[in-house]
């Protein structure tokens, strides 16, 4: 019997030119630093059995908040392809997304939390 | 010439209040420092790798002999790992960043955002940080160097170790055992007091 490939499975690995998944495009449409967190959207659930199989991926990676980095990391694709596919899922609406000041470092207020959640490890 | 690592226009998307904020904290070092031992000392998740690629026009490499090639690519392999913080609401992330030169393409985008760097120094083999220092010292990010003491040796002081590698005497260094994960996260507490201290008087001389 046919085994159907399981996409929720951590271990599946891309087997092609990873600018290959993004249509050759390097440059991605939004400007996402690589600790991104991204949460799989209301609008993300509705269309998993419609998108390709990396984007099904990546929005089941993203069920619980994930970066940018881990994604890459997970289906083993470079940063910067990783970058286009997950860039498009957010323009889309499929994706929700955070990211820290870019321009700047982090303002008083979230450094005094950062300092507050590490003494209460 | 690298292609920039990030697009210059942004295309505006409101952040959602579902989604924790991230920060980061960049782990420089030489090679072989103990990096990933600090990261892995602290993070929650196993620590994971991701790879970054440049691609620049050769510059006088030698490649094996071949007809000179037009492009050249350098993969970076970064470590990283992650520390929930808060209510759930805040997740820092670790980098772990190779030291070299070379890599600098990396650093411009890892120290963008970033609360600051944990310099780790292995004192058998010091000008192994000179690059990570030199580089966040040029960019005013703040940063801390650690000593790491592998097997818990004290091969050397820190004043000496500061006056080797001219660090100037408001850059808190300190000993640290990487494997430790009280002792990573008293490292990663005294970088995010001294950004602190640095944004607050940036901020009060403003």
């Amino acid at each position: 019997m046919a085994q159907q490939p399981d996409y929720d499975e951590g271990d599946a690995v891309f087997r092609v030119r990873p600018y290959a998944l993004t249509g050759g495009r390097t440059r991605a449409n939004l400007d996402l630093p690589l600790e991104t967190l991204v949460l799989c959207s209301a609008r993300g659930h509705s269309v998993l059995n419609q998108v390709g199989l990396e984007q099904r991926r990546i929005l089941l990676l993203a069920i619980e908040p994930i970066s940018l980095a881990e994604i890459s990391a997970h289906i083993d694709v470079v940063i910067g392809a990783t970058r286009v596919l997950v860039g498009d899922l957010v323009a889309s609406g499929f994706l929700e997304s955070r990211s820290g000041s870019y321009a700047d470092q982090p303002d008083i207020k979230l450094l005094e939390r950062v300092l507050d959640g590490l003494k209460a490890l | 010439m690298s292609e920039p690592p990030f697009p210059s226009s942004a295309t505006a998307h409101a952040p959602s209040p579902k989604v924790p904020i991230p920060v980061k904290v960049v782990v420089a070092g030489g090679f072989a420092v103990g990096k990933t031992t600090f990261v892995g000392s602290i993070s929650e998740i196993e620590p994971l790798t991701t790879e970054a690629v440049m691609t620049r026009a050769s510059e006088g490499v030698d490649n094996l002999g071949a007809a000179s090639t037009s492009k050249t690519s350098t993969t970076v392999a970064m470590d990283f790992g992650r520390i929930t913080l808060g209510n759930s609401d805040l997740i820092l992330y670790l980098f772990g960043t190779p030291g070299q030169e070379r890599f600098h393409f990396m650093w411009d985008e890892l120290v963008r955002g970033a609360i600051g760097a944990v310099v780790l120094v292995d004192t058998a083999r010091l000008a192994d940080c000179f690059p990570a220092v030199d580089y966040f010292e040029q960019r005013s990010v703040p940063f801390v160097v650690a000593v790491n003491c592998f097997h818990g040796a004290v091969l050397h002081s820190l004043d000496a170790v500061r006056h080797a590698l001219s660090i100037s005497s408001d850059v808190p260094m300190f000993h640290t055992d990487a494997r430790e994960r009280t002792a990573t996260r008293d490292a990663l507490l005294t970088l995010v007091q001294h950004a602190l201290v640095r944004t607050r008087a940036r901020v009060g001389a403003a």
